[in-house]
Formats: structure tokens, C-alpha cells, sequence
């Protein structure tokens, strides 16, 4: 027995309410970040991922008051992304109670950033976000390439060496997206998840795609993922986190019961 | 009664978790802060970390918190918490940052991870050790009270405790290496993992901390 696989809901957050709802059954506020972060805790996930979608400069105000909330309540580790483009962003974020906070588009356009708030804060606490998408060769060998903008935009970086670059520049934790995969629930796509998991020394956490339990079982065994992030699977209520560690320990994974 | 908790502040990362934590499990009152009166008046010190070790020291000495925590340990004689890098500090040296000297409070050496690790079946480990691993309980301790052996806590850490006295192992963690997860002597406990992100067990070890009159 050793470390545990991680569960990690994911909740997206636009303007301090969660969207696309959370269905518990007995939620009073099913767009209360505060409250579903609470929620889960109690459930027994390892962790949980505050993805901040709003675009509005004042929205960002909201934020970090949900993110103080959160934190105030909520005794597990708290990772925050979306939006963080500076040093400052990063500091006023762990400030606020997060305890990791997730660099995507930023690090593309300085990966130095990535380098100075490691300096800084610690390794521990820097998580590069990747969202890759699979663009074969010429020669038909698989090959995954970082978009950003939602998937729209290529950027022509391959993922791979990419996410190598990172750990060398001091990030503490990979999340990877897979972008062909996000929000169809057919699953990882568990050949750059493995790619990944292989090349570098730093955990990785798998997502995009959960549809079932099975797919967090293969994020795991056939990925090689440290761990697996979901959203819709545990909002709408169709799997309790500890029944998917229930399934996941009966396939012989460990996990935190 | 918890009287006073003082969380030691010497500038390096977010503490309100820490003071969060400590105040849901019903302290008195938590003051962050490294004034040294203060401190001087606390019921009980509570000496976190975050970070690289080489800032860590030298914001320590900076702000004298060194002192302030010998003299609540030997003066004070107040129950005293380390977490963490909290813990690391108080032994003799790191090998983090190209070598760093700690504060020698506890004989012991802070170790690399290794790079690559791997587990007894040859499995390749991640470095950082991050996530819930179990902690082995070595010996009974008013802080362990209500936590069962073999408990899962959080730990987030690239380089591992080793004291030199084996015998203030109070808890280890097996990963790669066995590798200190706490250590305890007289009104000290220190430990490597994050008990206020650490759950309904990290609660617990705290609201224990609270109720310890520093005796074990």
C-alpha cells in the first residue's frame, strides 16, 4: 500500500456560480461553489478544482471572495485556475486559500512565469494546465499539439515536449485536457495521457471526457495518470465520489476510503 | 480551552488555511503574526512552511523567529505544532537548494526524494510525494488520540525528514524510502503533512493539539 490515486471534481466557475448546476439532491443552492466545494468534501474527494471562467475584470473581484469562502470551509487541497497571467495573479490566489493555482495560456506566452512563481511559491503550489489535441503525423504516428482558446486555436507546441519543458521550469503537477475528448464522456484520451505520465517525473492529472466509472479506472491503469479529474459524472449526481472509489478499489486501484 | 494560538508568520505563503483550520476545530482565538510579544503570550505555537527552504531560513532569521520558537519551546514550555517545511527547518540540514543549515532543533538531515525513485516492486514513483498517503503510527501520543493507525493524510513534499534519534519517530511514511512523517519530543510535534488540508484527520490532529497540555 503506498499514495492514493486522486479524485478531483472539477466545479466551473463564471462570475462566482457554478455552471452547467450541480444535482444533488439535497443542495439548497445548486450554483453555490461554496456549498458544492463543501459537498464534496464531505463525500471524500481527494482535492477539488475551482476552474474560473468569467471574462469580466470585475468578475475577477468574485473570484477570490469565493475562493477566501471556499477555503474558509472546505479542509482539502484547493487548486484554482483559469485566468492567471502574473505573478501577482498567482500570489492574490494563494492568498485567498488556493493551494495550487493552474497556469494555461499564460505559460504559453512566457513560460518564464512558470519559472518565477515556482521561485517563489514553491513547486508545490504551480500546476501547468495543458490542452492537447491529437494531430497525427504524416507518417500516421499519433502526436498531440497544445490549443488553446478552447480547442480552437493551434499553437503548434507538441504536448509532450511541452509538458517536459514545464517540469524542467519548476511546474509541480501537470493537468492535461484532452481537447477531442473534453465534455464527450467517451473517455480520456489515454495515449497522450500515458505519453505524458511517462515523460516526466511530476504527477499528472487526467482529464477530460469522464463518462463512466470504467473511464477513471483506465485513466489510471492504462494512462498511468496520478490523478483523475471529472465534472459532469459527480454533479448531476449519476456517481457519489466514494462510489467511484468503490469501483476503482475493486479494480485493485488504490484510494482513499 | 486553547487559550492563544499563534501561527508563525515569516512572510513565506498563505497561513489561512492553517488559522482556518485551527478555528474550526474551536481555538480560542489564532493570531498569524511574528511579533514577538505576541508569541511571548501565546498558549500555543503553531510553525508552518511553505516553500523552498533556502527563503525559508533566511526570512526565519530575518524576523528572529528562531528565537521566538526556541523560546516558546524551552521558556514557554507551550505546546508547539510544526507542519511541513515547518517541520524541515527544525533539523540540522537540508540538501534542498544546494545545501541548506536549518536550525538544529532536531538532530537530523532533509533528503532529496531521489530522482529516479521507485517503489519496492520496481514501480517508478513521482516526485513531488503528492496526495494522501498512510502514516504508520511508531508509538502512542496524546496527538494521535482518536486516529487510527495507518490513517491516510496530505502530503505535498520533494524532500523527506530523517532524524537522528530514532526514537522521537512518533510517525512514518513509506515512499520509496521510509521517510519521517512526525516527530515528537517533550511539547513538540512536528509533522510532514498538511493536516489542515488532511480532512477529518488533519481536523482531528488539530483539535488534539489544542487540548494537549504538552506532556507525552
Amino acid at each position: 500500500m503506498g499514495l492514493a490515486k486522486r479524485i478531483i471534481p472539477c466545479l466551473d466557475v463564471d462570475n462566482g456560480r457554478v455552471v452547467k448546476g450541480v444535482n444533488f439532491v439535497d443542495i439548497r443552492d445548486a450554483g453555490d461553489p461554496v456549498e458544492i466545494a463543501m459537498r464534496y468534501n464531505e463525500q471524500g474527494a481527494d482535492e477539488v478544482c475551482f476552474l474560473d471562467i468569467t471574462a469580466s475584470s470585475d468578475g475577477r473581484e468574485t473570484t477570490v471572495h469565493t475562493v477566501e469562502q471556499i477555503a474558509e470551509h472546505v479542509f482539502i487541497p484547493l487548486t484554482v485556475g483559469g485566468g492567471i497571467r502574473s505573478v501577482e495573479d498567482i500570489r492574490t490566489m494563494l492568498n485567498a486559500g488556493a493551494d495550487k493555482v493552474s497556469i494555461n495560456t499564460a505559460a504559453i506566452h512566457n513560460p518564464e512565469l512558470v519559472r518565477e512563481s515556482a521561485l517563489r511559491f514553491g513547486s508545490q503550489c504551480i500546476v501547468v494546465a495543458i490542452d492537447a489535441k491529437r494531430v497525427d503525423d504524416v507518417d500516421g504516428l499519433p502526436r498531440w499539439e497544445i490549443f488553446t482558446h478552447g480547442g480552437r486555436k493551434p499553437t503548434g507546441i507538441d504536448a509532450v515536449a511541452w509538458a517536459v519543458r514545464m517540469a524542467e521550469l519548476g511546474a509541480g503537477e501537470i493537468l492535461l485536457t484532452s481537447m477531442d475528448r473534453d465534455g464527450t464522456r467517451n473517455g480520456f484520451e489515454l495515449g497522450v495521457t500515458r505519453a505524458i505520465t511517462d515523460a516526466v517525473e511530476i504527477p499528472v492529472i487526467a482529464s477530460g471526457g469522464v463518462g463512466t466509472l470504467d473511464h477513471l479506472v483506465d485513466g489510471v491503469t492504462v494512462g498511468g495518470a496520478d490523478a483523475v479529474l471529472a465534472a459532469s459524472i459527480f454533479h448531476f449526481g449519476e456517481f457519489t465520489v466514494p462510489q467511484a472509489k468503490a469501483y476503482m478499489a475493486e479494480r485493485g486501484i488504490e484510494v482513499r476510503l | 480551552m486553547s487559550g492563544m494560538v499563534a501561527v508563525i508568520d515569516y512572510g513565506m505563503g498563505n497561513l489561512h488555511s492553517v488559522a482556518s483550520a485551527l478555528q474550526h476545530v474551536g481555538a480560542d482565538e489564532v493570531v498569524v503574526t511574528h511579533d514577538a510579544e505576541l508569541i511571548r503570550k501565546a498558549d500555543r505555537v503553531v510553525f508552518p512552511g511553505v516553500g523552498a527552504i533556502r527563503d525559508c531560513m533566511a526570512e526565519i532569521r530575518r524576523l528572529k523567529c528562531d528565537e521566538l520558537l526556541v523560546q516558546a519551546l524551552t521558556e514557554q514550555h507551550v505546546p508547539v505544532l510544526a507542519i511541513c517545511v515547518g517541520l524541515q527547518a527544525l533539523m540540522s540540514h537540508s540538501e534542498e537548494n544546494g545545501g541548506v543549515d536549518c536550525l538544529g532543533i532536531i538532530p537530523g538531515e532533509v533528503r532529496f526524494f531521489g530522482n529516479p525513485l521507485e517503489d519496492g516492486q520496481g514501480q517508478r514513483l513521482k516526485v513531488p510525494h503528492m496526495g494522501w498517503n498512510e502514516v504508520r503510527q511508531h508509538r502512542d501520543h496524546p496527538l494521535w488520540a482518536g486516529i487510527p493507525d495507518m490513517t491516510r493524510f496530505y502530503f505535498v513534499h520533494s524532500y523527506y525528514v530523517h532524524a537522528e534519534n530514532r526514537s522521537l519517530l512518533a510517525g512514518s511514511v513509506e515512499y520509496g524510502v521510509s521517510a519521517d512523517a512526525a516527530l515528537a519530543r517533550d511539547n513538540l510535534f512536528a509533522v510532514q503533512f498538511h493536516p489542515e488540508k488532511s480532512a477529518d484527520a488533519g481536523l482531528t490532529l488539530l483539535k488534539n493539539f489544542l487540548e494537549w497540555n504538552g506532556q507525552c
